[in-house]
């Protein structure tokens, strides 16, 4: 039973969550939608932070991502042994990058008095939330190796599953607590999309690279 | 051709007594607000000084506006490409730092009432307005080198005195007759922004009625490119919204015929304000036009508004006849291009500001002979003091090169003989203390007649205030229609109050979650 609210009822209601919250969000309140940079209060420190946690997370979530939208090719690339272990060592590295990323992101948070005046309460929830999901899935790939390999046959037919409406939790309902919680997790960081800072991701300015420089707006 | 009309200012250096009025009228009005404390949308420097956020002009650390790069030598942005902006996304190496500017203060008054009774009178101690914390030390603040600050240190440290010789240092720093000016600052509104052109998410725009360049408040994810892209860091950065603003030139002003703040309040009347007509098809090649070139460049991309042809091509593209005529009668135009007078400041950014400066006339060099204050080697040149003053005026032509002409000390020469004109022939209408031929002569050198003269007279010294401002109320109609964010697809009624920032919101602005 509770793996059905936890793994079949409330991802479901995460998704609502970030895409009806983002849309309500982005029609109502688009002034919010902002990355909240506080890189003119406070800047060595943020570089330590800010660039090894955004490169790191970016390629760790991409890894997901890519073996959860084509498991069949993502099996036959780290079929080969030597593969598996590079493709392992890479994310573990971009992991621990993230990981220590974030620390000085959170140090910075609490011992810098300029970036605290600007801190909200949701950025501590959303900091801790993401902590908690960086560190599992690190312990996770430590002491559960070759998730590379597992993920494909465990999490990503859960996934799918999901995706099409089918939700079939017994993928995942014999996994070790461990992951079961950085799944869990997971779809946390999902629901607080549209109700913390996270929502500057949809912002990424990838159109920028296609338009002209200048831009001259008239009215009529 | 593709005619654009622009709002465009003139700065006459010569009228400005360096009294913060104008800075202060606009504190008050747009920047007054919780994150836009540290802010002056315009402020006044010392010149020769560091400026603010200290050495702006300094693009060896900043980065802002425009080079001529790779093998074609075609413009692109200082900062990096645009594949550049994405990866510094998370970390921009180049952005200027709140301690560029100074961290911005109040004080403690209440302490003044409720300190108990004691040996010493009370102090109201200083309180971060960023932290809210006691702040010991204050290491900087606003305008902290006005007047030099008692010190040569701001003037050292100035980066447009790196090329000057050290006799020129020696004669501007000699004590006791230490040499400056002032220098007011606001938004450019550039003809081909840095700001605009860093953004990437393009919320900067650049209005196509007036050429007024604007945030879109709504758009902005602060990405904070644009406060590095501007050279003349004119964009900020405002830390509790974490939205970029920047000088708005009070376009809800103008909209209903008023001049900005800063224009309407200041002491000296140092500033004018007209259309300026442009030909948006020709901003590509002035702004990479080869150095020496650059502020001739962008006088040829301004259109003469008599011209047939440009009245029937603006009317063609839209331009309502009101600011057609406004542009005839334009004080901008005749300082610009008539006269060529005013300059844009450091055109050598390639952004193509649409601010032009005239600038001042520096104490002369001169000096004490057998207790007689003389103007150098006037007599061995036979001339007259003030024609001899020109280029050995104590804050050298290479200086003023640097702030206004990329360089091109030619240029510089040209306005001040032309000022030096208006000067000799004045005095010899009024004084009548200099010789006719002398009067010839300082024209001939001017490159000017009597007509200008006293044209240039006019508007210089006796503008009445519908001179100095010619810019038409927008139409009511269209005056409503602006009121309404461009990007913003849902039109709302947006009312405009103080308290919502003036720019446009419902609801006050406030920090996102």
């Amino acid at each position: 039973m509770s793996d059905i609210v936890l793994f079949a009822a409330f991802p479901y209601v995460a998704v609502v969550l970030a895409i009806g919250g983002g849309f309500y969000r982005f029609r109502h309140d688009r002034f919010s939608y902002s990355s909240l940079s506080s890189e003119l209060l406070e800047k060595r420190r943020l570089f330590w932070g800010s660039v090894p946690w955004h490169y790191g997370i970016t390629i760790v979530l991409l890894a997901h991502l890519v073996a959860f939208l084509v498991p069949g090719v993502w099996s036959r690339v780290i079929a080969a042994p030597a593969t598996l272990y590079t493709l392992e060592v890479i994310g573990f590295a971009f992991a621990l990058a993230a990981l220590m990323g974030l620390c000085v992101l959170i140090a910075r948070r609490l011992t810098q008095q300029r970036i605290r005046s600007v801190t909200t309460i949701m950025d501590w929830v959303l900091l801790a939330v993401l902590l908690l999901q960086v560190a599992l899935g690190f312990w996770v790939s430590l002491v559960y190796r070759w998730g590379a390999d597992w993920y494909v046959h465990t999490a990503v037919p859960w996934l799918i599953s999901l995706a099409s409406l089918n939700p079939q939790t017994q993928y995942v309902s014999s996994l070790p607590w461990l992951v079961k919680l950085h799944m869990l997790n997971g779809f946390v960081v999902i629901a607080l999309f549209a109700f913390s800072r996270l929502a500057h991701l949809v912002a990424l300015p990838f159109w920028y690279l296609w338009r002209p420089y200048q831009l001259v707006i008239r009215n009529r | 051709m593709k005619i654009q009309s622009q709002v465009s200012m003139v700065f006459h250096l010569d009228k400005c007594i360096g009294c913060h009025t104008c800075t202060v009228a606009c504190k008050n009005i747009w920047t007054d607000r919780k994150g836009a404390e540290y802010m002056y949308w315009n402020n006044v420097e010392t010149k020769p000084g560091t400026g603010y956020p200290t050495r702006w002009e300094d693009q060896g650390k900043y980065r802002g506006g425009w080079v001529l790069g790779g093998k074609k030598g075609r413009l692109r942005l200082r900062l990096q490409g645009k594949w550049g902006t994405l990866g510094n996304i998370f970390y921009n190496p180049y952005l200027p730092t709140l301690d560029d500017y100074f961290e911005p203060w109040t004080y403690d008054y209440q302490n003044l009432f409720d300190a108990p009774e004691g040996d010493d009178q009370p102090t109201a101690r200083a309180i971060s307005m960023v932290t809210g914390r006691y702040m010991d030390t204050i290491e900087a603040g606003p305008n902290w080198d006005d007047d030099l600050g008692g010190s040569q240190v701001y003037a050292n440290n100035d980066p447009n005195l790196d090329h000057a010789t050290e006799e020129e240092r020696r004669l501007m720093e000699e004590i006791g007759r230490v040499v400056f000016f002032y220098l007011p600052r606001i938004c450019n509104h550039c003809l081909n922004p840095g700001c605009v052109a860093a953004c990437p998410a393009g919320a900067i725009y650049k209005r196509g009625e007036d050429g007024i360049v604007l945030v879109s408040q709504e758009r902005c994810r602060a990405w904070r490119m644009c406060i590095s892209g501007c050279p003349y860091k004119k964009t900020y950065f405002n830390w509790s919204t974490g939205k970029a603003e920047k000088c708005i030139l009070c376009y809800p002003r103008l909209e209903s015929g008023q001049p900005p703040a800063c224009f309407h309040s200041c002491v000296g009347r140092i500033r004018y304000v007209g259309l300026v007509l442009y030909d948006a098809d020709r901003i590509e090649a002035a702004a990479s036009a080869p150095q020496a070139e650059l502020v001739q460049a962008q006088r040829d991309a301004i259109l003469d508004p008599f011209d047939p042809k440009v009245i029937a091509a603006a009317q063609a593209a839209g331009i309502p006849d009101a600011k057609i005529d406004a542009a005839q009668k334009s004080p901008v135009y005749k300082f610009v291009k008539r006269w060529h007078l005013a300059l844009p400041l450091h055109p050598e950014f390639r952004t193509l500001p649409m601010l032009f400066y005239v600038p001042p006339m520096g104490p002369v060099l001169a000096k004490m002979d057998n207790g007689k204050y003389d103007t150098m080697d006037a007599k061995a040149e036979g001339l007259a003091p003030m024609l001899s003053a020109l280029e050995k005026s104590r804050v050298p032509l290479r200086y003023m090169a640097s702030l206004f002409s990329a360089g091109n000390e030619e240029i510089i020469r040209k306005v001040y003989r032309k000022l030096v004109a208006v000067r000799v022939y004045m005095r010899a209408q009024r004084v009548k203390d200099i010789p006719e031929a002398e009067v010839q002569k300082a024209l001939a050198e001017g490159g000017t007649d009597a007509r200008e003269v006293e044209a240039i007279f006019r508007l210089t010294s006796l503008p009445t205030f519908e001179e100095r401002f010619v810019v038409p109320a927008m139409e009511r109609e269209t005056a409503v229609e602006a009121l309404f964010p461009p990007l913003d697809p849902i039109a709302r009624n947006y009312p405009t109050h103080k308290g919502e920032v003036g720019i446009g919101f419902h609801h006050d602005p406030q920090r996102g979650m």
